[in-house]
């Protein structure tokens, strides 16, 4: 999903009322309506510069309780980066034992966000 | 301890039936069978378990991954009550034969059955002279117990029928059964008296020569046979037409069935049937001797032998009906909905007997009900025309009738679970919390060569119950990999292509 | 056989039983944790996502994060902890005691005989028999936890092109996830009107990867013999099945996301009273069933949709199992009864000289909401609610002080009605 140029349309995710935001785009400059406060305001111009997500998924733990070790970004990444990092994600195997926060990808792709074991998991 | 070296054995040939059936069709020890049963279906199981009582070699041919995953798996697992048909009609004399063989059946096999009777409910005094016509026949076919009910005497044997009923007819001889179980044990005494399983072998081609048949396979494998029954159920027109034999045309009979969830408050104790009338035949309620209950089944020829599909435009009027008869049946106590094709010929009789086109070669056919309550009897009258057809039949001296039981924890008390979880560890983890069933019975299912989801499914019942595999599925798998040593990608619901995982983020990183 | 004598066995080792079973402990009772699975956790182990714990922990945690915290206190507390263990019966014996068995591969049978117990088995997914798909029976239909697991636990992918029915939030995340482990969400197919997971997970689990949301439709019947190859999807109009419209989606797999129904199968072994609107056991004030001693919280009381709820609820079950072994019990309790637009309260009935906790759900979608509490058919307090919808629980606090100027007399009867305002 590439930020449009133009005008899009996005629901809030800020709070659950989820208000129908219209943003338009002209450069650097955001505007938008339909927003009940100024953190919908905030959310839809992340959203149009640069949207982020924290990313979680599984990778190979090499314990044969458990084949799959969870782990998640420390913070969110940016959306064209998130391929990039499950495909890096799929193939780390990583040996027991593992303590939750432990880093296991430091600086993905320069972009100061770590990823990090989501478990414990002692040896055997 | 002469069980569990056959246990053994059966394990082995189970891993090793492809690689055993090759190498019978090359050149070293070319193998040839007495008699290949085609169909493992309740039919040809009872037929080969039958004849496994003598000193021949028998073959048991199935098409699928198991036994039993055909008509025999998806019926309404009544045992008949003699009153249904015609005395002048073979299936009527094979359906009072058979239903009698069950005790003596179950002694051996510990199947799950129970005579609990069979109820005819009229409704109103029309429906009351449909009634007493029934009883007159059942009379006639010499049905033993069965008698007529006022409306009092109905209500006190079944008070979960509506108040609204005004009498009907009682057969007390008439049970129910798990059908799927019936036809594991048959099949398994049959192996353990000698009989060689082949499963996921379809005839796709026969030859007679020299007074032997050689049957292929789709898949390229063959074996040899001197005698053939032809029990394919669905399939047995077509295959009486690869090996030359009569012409004539099954067509499959669909029946859709409900399945309520023990917690039901519609459970009757008796097989309930409407009587049926010139425009429905009506909705049976028929207690499982599980504890659930089925609500079924329709009737509709369809043209695919293998449309088992089942559709929500007969729900309404299925539960109305039901409800005429038992008020408290529910949609909301559903747990599933399946269908059961039941292989029709036009006749409406059995078709049992030795081909006249082609010698040695017996056909079963039209098989449908009452050929679950028949299927003992049919094993003895095959074997009679086996015999006329000489066939020599000597008794072998070490046959022996029994199947080992699975001790299972389901309704055993908690001291006694203790003392079995002391000798296999296994019995103490619960892998279906539903049903109560424990990983050693499934491994013990697996052992016994049912290796798919379905097969362990009715082997042990896992995966019937009210979460239809939600939390046990996983488990199973699991278990099935470890057993079988088979991949992830070998791990099937029922065989062929009915793979459950598609790719393992594992192996990624091999 | 391994017998325990104790006061609590808390029979399930997820979320709601390891925060009953620390905190009754914590008071300097015996207390026995009873879990099938070989490790502490329960579903949170297989829910990898984050979004858990912003409530009890202020943070924003994964499942398995938000689970390790609390086996952490478990381990640091008195709790004996029995994993691998399944409770399969319960007897009620003279003395008012309860005797539990639990088979374990481990211990064999071990018999509890305790004062209380807690019941906190969690919840399971309604099934494709539940909602009545019509169609053929192959493999490839799944539960979405079920998926969940083989994809999270195991790494087991069920397949490649997927379409989803209902928009739960266990739905939705799953959709995320199959596209994150490479395969392809066709669709996610919702008989209501409105989706029933939060506005979050619809942004970043569906629109984020463009996977359309069929709202009014429903998936009319399933193909393929062996393996699913299509389904059938129906738009609803009126809420009824316009078949004109149906369309066809090619897909080897079919998860189910259609609702979740309390775990209580032991519940009713024993003859608990059932309610009926949550499929959980009726309670009282004390979170008590209708058998004495025997407690209930989290998800096998009522379904929850915040795993910080279920907490909350089962610390509180705690407490109360500490009164009742103390001798605490409430000197009046008063009915609650969902009015105007409510679907449930839980519980049933509430001590109104205390501080209580109480969950209901909202029947509609309102944006200018307005929750009343009325005695005897005064309203006694009112609360504005910025948003409601049918997916997210209300939790409200009830005060003493809402009971100052009325009379409660015997009769009196508490009620919650929730008003849509223009």
């Amino acid at each position: 999903m590439s930020p449009d140029k133009n005008t899009k349309e996005m629901i809030c995710i800020v709070c659950p009322i989820g208000c129908h935001l219209q943003v338009s785009t002209d450069g650097e400059e955001v505007k938008v309506t339909g927003n009940r406060c100024s953190r919908g305001e905030e959310y839809a111009r992340e959203e149009m510069l640069s949207p982020k997500r924290v990313v979680t998924a599984t990778c190979r733990l090499e314990d044969p309780q458990h084949p799959r070790l969870p782990v998640k970004t420390d913070a969110a990444l940016p959306f064209e980066q998130i391929e990039a990092l499950l495909a890096e994600v799929y193939s780390l195997s990583v040996k027991p034992p593992v303590k939750v926060g432990q880093v296991l990808i430091e600086d993905f792709a320069e972009t100061g966000v770590n990823l990090v074991s989501s478990r414990t998991i002692q040896t055997q | 301890m002469t069980y569990c070296s056959q246990t053994f054995t059966l394990l082995l040939t189970t891993k090793l039936r492809i690689g055993t059936i090759s190498s019978m069709s090359g050149s070293q020890s070319e193998e040839v069978f007495d008699l290949a049963v085609i169909g493992a279906g309740v039919s040809g199981a009872s037929i080969a378990r039958r004849l496994s009582m003598y000193d021949i070699q028998i073959a048991l041919i199935e098409k699928e991954a198991d036994v039993s995953f055909g008509t025999s798996k998806a019926n309404s697992g009544i045992i008949h009550g003699g009153f249904h048909h015609e005395p002048s009609l073979l299936k009527s004399r094979l359906e009072l034969q058979g239903n009698l063989m069950f005790d003596q059946l179950q002694r051996e096999l510990h199947f799950p059955f129970t005579r609990c009777g069979i109820l005819v409910a009229a409704m109103d005094e029309e429906e009351m002279k449909t009634v007493q016509y029934l009883y007159a026949r059942g009379r006639k076919n010499g049905a033993i117990g069965i008698e007529l009910c006022s409306r009092e005497r109905i209500l006190d044997l079944e008070p979960k029928l509506s108040s609204d009923v005004v009498g009907g007819l009682h057969a007390p001889g008439g049970g129910i059964i798990e059908p799927y179980r019936f036809v594991f044990a048959l099949v398994e005494s049959a192996q353990h008296n000698g009989v060689r399983l082949i499963t996921d072998f379809e005839v796709k081609e026969a030859h007679h020569r020299e007074g032997l048949f050689q049957i292929d396979s789709a898949a390229g494998d063959t074996i040899y046979s001197r005698y053939v029954v032809n029990a394919a159920g669905l399939y047995a027109d077509e295959v009486s037409q690869i090996f030359a034999a009569e012409e004539f045309q099954i067509t499959p009979r669909k029946g859709e069935y409900y399945l309520l969830d023990r917690m039901t408050k519609a459970c009757p104790g008796k097989v309930l049937f409407p009587v049926p009338n010139s425009v429905s035949k009506g909705m049976l309620v028929i207690p499982t001797v599980e504890g659930t209950v089925l609500v079924g089944p329709t009737a509709e020829d369809i043209h695919e032998k293998d449309d088992l599909s089942t559709s929500s435009s007969k729900l309404k009027s299925i539960f109305d009906s039901a409800r005429q008869m038992v008020p408290k049946v529910s949609t909301k106590d559903v747990i599933t909905a399946f269908s059961g094709l039941r292989p029709a010929l036009a006749e409406g009789d059995f078709y049992i007997e030795a081909s006249s086109r082609v010698p040695h070669f017996i056909q079963v056919a039209g098989i449908q009900s009452p050929g679950l309550t028949a299927a003992p009897a049919i094993g003895e009258y095959v074997k009679d025309i086996l015999k006329e057809e000489g066939l020599t039949l000597q008794e072998r001296n070490d046959y022996d009738p029994n199947v080992q039981r699975v001790p299972r924890i389901r309704n055993k008390n908690a001291y006694d679970i203790d003392e079995l979880i002391k000798e296999n560890r296994a019995y103490g983890n619960i892998i279906c919390r539903c049903e109560n069933i424990s990983e050693a019975e499934i491994i013990e299912a697996i052992r016994r060569g049912h290796d798919t989801l379905d097969g362990i499914k009715f082997f042990t019942r896992s995966g019937m119950g009210r979460c239809q595999g939600g939390f046990c599925t996983g488990k199973i798998i699991e278990i099935i990999m470890r057993e079988t040593g088979k991949n992830y990608s070998e791990v099937t619901k029922r065989g062929k292509q009915s793979t459950v995982i598609r790719r393992s983020l594992c192996e990624q990183n091999k | 056989m391994r017998t325990e004598q104790i006061d609590a066995l808390v029979i399930g080792g997820g979320a709601a039983g390891m925060s009953a079973a620390v905190t009754i402990s914590a008071a300097g009772f015996s207390a026995a944790l009873v879990e099938r699975e070989d490790e502490l956790g329960g579903v949170l182990l297989q829910c990898i996502h984050n979004g858990f714990g912003l409530h009890e922990f202020k943070e924003e945690l994964t499942g398995p994060e938000y689970a390790e915290r609390w086996i952490h206190n478990v381990e640091e507390s008195e709790v004996m902890v029995f994993c691998g263990t399944t409770v399969m019966e319960m007897n009620l014996l003279e003395d008012g005691r309860k005797e539990c068995f639990g088979y374990s591969p481990q211990h064999g049978v071990v018999k509890f005989v305790t004062r209380t117990v807690v019941l906190t088995m969690g919840c399971r997914e309604r099934n494709r028999g539940n909602v009545m798909i019509p169609g053929t029976r192959p493999a490839g239909v799944y539960t979405a936890g079920l998926a969940q697991r083989l994809v999270n636990m195991n790494g087991y992918i069920p397949g490649k092109e997927v379409v989803i029915v209902g928009s739960g939030d266990i739905g939705l995340i799953m959709a995320r996830r199959m596209q994150w482990v490479g395969s392809k969400v066709h669709g996610v197919v919702e008989i209501q009107p409105y989706p029933s997971g939060l506005t979050r997970n619809i942004s970043q689990c569906l629109n984020d990867f463009k996977i359309p949301l069929y709202l009014s439709h429903v998936v009319s019947k399933i193909y393929g013999k062996e393996r699913v190859e299509a389904v059938d999807i129906t738009p609803l109009k009126n809420g009824v099945p316009d078949h004109e419209q149906t369309f066809q989606i090619k897909c080897d797999t079919l998860l189910l996301s259609v609702g979740l129904i309390p775990e209580n199968e032991l519940s009713k072994q024993v003859g608990i009273e059932l309610n009926p609107l949550t499929n959980g056991p009726t309670v009282d004030s004390m979170l008590m069933t209708s058998i004495e001693g025997v407690f209930s919280a989290g998800n096998v009381l009522h379904v929850h949709d915040l795993v910080d709820f279920v907490s909350a609820e089962a610390r509180l079950a705690g407490e109360k199992v500490i009164d009742y072994l103390k001798g605490i019990k409430p000197k009046r309790e008063l009915p609650i009864k969902p009015g105007a637009n409510i679907r449930y309260i839980n519980p049933t009935r509430i001590n109104p000289d205390v501080d209580s906790e109480i969950y209901m759900r909202p029947l509609v979608v309102s944006n200018n909401a307005r929750l009343k509490i009325m005695v005897n058919g005064e309203v006694v307090k009112q609360k504005k609610k910025p948003h409601v919808q049918p997916s997210e629980m209300i939790k409200l606090k009830i005060s003493p002080k809402f009971f100052q100027d009325v009379e409660l007399t015997p009769d009196s009867r508490v009620e919650v009605t929730l008003q849509d305002e223009p």
